[in-house]
């Protein structure tokens, strides 16, 4: 099956202008300009099935369509800040794929009347920033970006702007705050982005994958796009596969494909053969999934996923084999979510720190085994009760991984 | 020199980018520019942009201590960022890290005798399937390395201490 995202793999040299024109680029978003109304351009959106590719799978079209209509200018962000352990998707597809997400930029702008979108980068993509002002400024001189384009009176132009290092920037609300110029901490919510977004304006925020999937939509149907993948989760995945397997990479694939299919077809295999024990299949915030061969052929869509007790979300795929054991896993992602939490609020500032301290005696192994009962309590205490959605996920593997993998806690106490 | 007076065309092109209601939003590809001169954002650089933005430098100093990116002393020309996050772990960044030590003789967090290196444990850089990684920041910004060893990474620094001084 021809490829929808990493379609860089199959058409040399994408990231050329020319060649992009070539192969259908731009039509989309012309077609859009020129023949659409944007409520259209939601439609086919709203139709196809897309939902967010950044984690929390929301559908796209209605996310788009809870604009505030009354409240202008309205905004388009792009969310660039690919931060999460385990993801690393977005990276390639704007430097192999760029025009393709920019187009989609763009065509999610006129969809929500945007005259103005960003592109929010981690600090750490420089390069990469460097690279998309390029292809803007190609974009502008070939016309199809900058004033009355197309010979409409619509509008747009695209910026980026390069965050510097915060994990927590990847949360819509945190990273709105950091292109106003302030430390990226998250807004109570509501209100949503959609009424109160960037400078107070409507706004809407959407992942670098889920913009790439646009024009191929526009142009060949929301039909098409729901044709791929299963009925709950419509359309291709970009699977970014890490961790103990051979062969570690991105894979674009139809929702529905199995987790054994990813990891042993794609991905190779487990280093030096040994057995899969679990899987983390949303990054360093996943649930962890204690592996049996019912695991391993469970189809990787929203609503099959969460049968066994974790989510999709970004589709970042991280393989844990049997040398390696849960309670250093969880010491590892509380680390990050330690070092990450922003601080605004009381039970993740103040969680994770607690959770840090009791991991790391654990390891040590100089306490009593209440500690782990501790450290699970402190996990459960936390949950429901964070500003935003890094404080819940600091706690996702710790309570998983204690209650599924109890024997890798009980070896680190007698330690 | 002033910011604004030094680098008066980039600072031009970079509020731009923002409404001039919100010049604001500069904060931060100013603090990139102002890292540009010694790798870290001195008081005076401070001072230079709380006057282009209209904020007090106090709330500036808020902003640098908030993102790991931006420093407020002086480290090596280079600090190697390397990345020890569970997925690049499972791939053995950490033995990757014990072993630059070694090689380098400093601890995670000091700075080679000369100035040239220091070595750093950062957070996830979106590498996890090209571990063992870093990134070199430097006044010139940010580079990747990936899919790296030990004697690749020393024959880098290698050429980074002999271009040291040289480097702009």
């Amino acid at each position: 099956m021809a490829s929808v995202i990493l379609r860089h793999r199959e058409i040399p040299d994408l990231n050329k202008l020319n060649v992009y024109k070539k192969n259908g680029g731009f039509d989309a978003f012309k077609k859009a300009v020129t023949k659409m109304q944007p409520s259209e351009v939601t439609d086919v959106v709203k139709n196809s099935g897309l939902r967010g590719r950044g984690g929390a799978g929301f559908p796209t079209g209605m996310k788009w369509s809870f604009i505030d209509n009354k409240i202008w200018p309205h905004y388009v962000v792009a969310n660039a800040d690919e931060s999460e352990p385990g993801t690393f998707k977005d990276r390639e597809i704007m430097e192999s794929n760029p025009f393709q997400f920019l187009e989609g930029v763009a065509l999610a702008s006129f969809a929500v009347g945007a005259k103005a979108a960003y592109v929010y980068l981690r600090g750490e993509f420089w390069q990469v920033a460097k690279f998309l002002d390029e292809k803007i400024a190609e974009m502008e001189e070939a016309g199809y970006l900058g004033d009355k384009l197309f010979g409409t009176e619509y509008s747009l132009k695209i910026y980026t702007h390069l965050g510097a290092g915060a994990y927590i920037c990847g949360e819509e609300t945190a990273m709105l705050e950091s292109i106003e110029g302030k430390r990226g901490q998250p807004r109570i919510r509501p209100p949503f982005p959609a009424v109160y977004g960037l400078y107070g304006k409507p706004t809407v925020v959407n992942n670098v994958e889920t913009l790439t999937n646009l024009p191929l939509i526009l142009a060949n149907g929301a039909d098409w796009y729901k044709s791929l993948g299963t009925p709950d989760s419509a359309g291709v995945k970009v699977f970014s596969l890490s961790g103990r397997v051979r062969k570690p990479g991105n894979y674009e694939l139809p929702f529905g494909t199995t987790f054994r299919q990813l990891i042993y077809e794609h991905g190779g295999g487990i280093l030096d053969g040994r057995p899969v024990k679990a899987i983390m299949p949303a990054g360093a915030s996943s649930s962890m999934i204690a592996v049996d061969d019912k695991v391993l052929d469970t189809p990787m869509d929203y609503a099959s996923v969460r049968t066994l007790g974790a989510d999709l979300g970004s589709a970042s795929v991280i393989v844990i084999d049997d040398t390696v054991s849960i309670d250093w896993v969880i010491s590892k992602t509380i680390h990050f979510f330690k070092h990450e939490s922003c601080g605004k609020c009381t039970p993740c500032r103040e969680g994770t720190y607690w959770m840090m301290h009791l991991i790391d005696d654990i390891r040590d192994g100089n306490h009593s085994p209440s500690n782990v009962d501790l450290l699970l309590n402190v996990a459960r205490q936390m949950q429901g009760k964070c500003l935003c959605p890094l404080g819940e996920f600091s706690t996702m593997a710790v309570a998983t991984g204690i209650e599924r993998f109890p024997q890798d806690f009980k070896k680190a106490e007698t330690q | 020199m002033s910011l604004a007076k030094k680098y008066s065309r980039e600072v031009k092109q970079i509020l731009s980018k923002y409404p001039a209601e919100h010049k604001r939003s500069a904060v931060m590809p100013l603090l990139y520019l102002a890292q540009r001169e010694e790798g870290y954002v001195n008081k005076s650089a401070m001072q230079d942009i709380g006057k282009l933005l209209d904020m007090t430098e106090t709330e500036i100093a808020s902003i640098v201590g908030f993102y790991t990116l931006y420093h407020d002393e002086k480290a090596g020309k280079y600090r190697m960022q390397v990345c020890t996050d569970l997925p690049c772990a499972l791939r053995g960044a950490e033995n990757f890290m014990d072993s630059l030590c070694a090689n380098l003789g400093i601890k995670v967090g000091e700075t080679t005798p000369d100035g040239i290196v220091t070595l750093e444990a950062v957070t996830c850089l979106a590498a996890c399937d090209k571990a063992p990684m870093f990134q070199i920041q430097s006044s010139n910004g940010l580079e990747y390395h990936e899919n790296m060893t030990v004697d690749r990474t020393m024959e880098l620094v290698e050429a980074l201490k002999k271009s040291g001084a040289g480097v702009e």
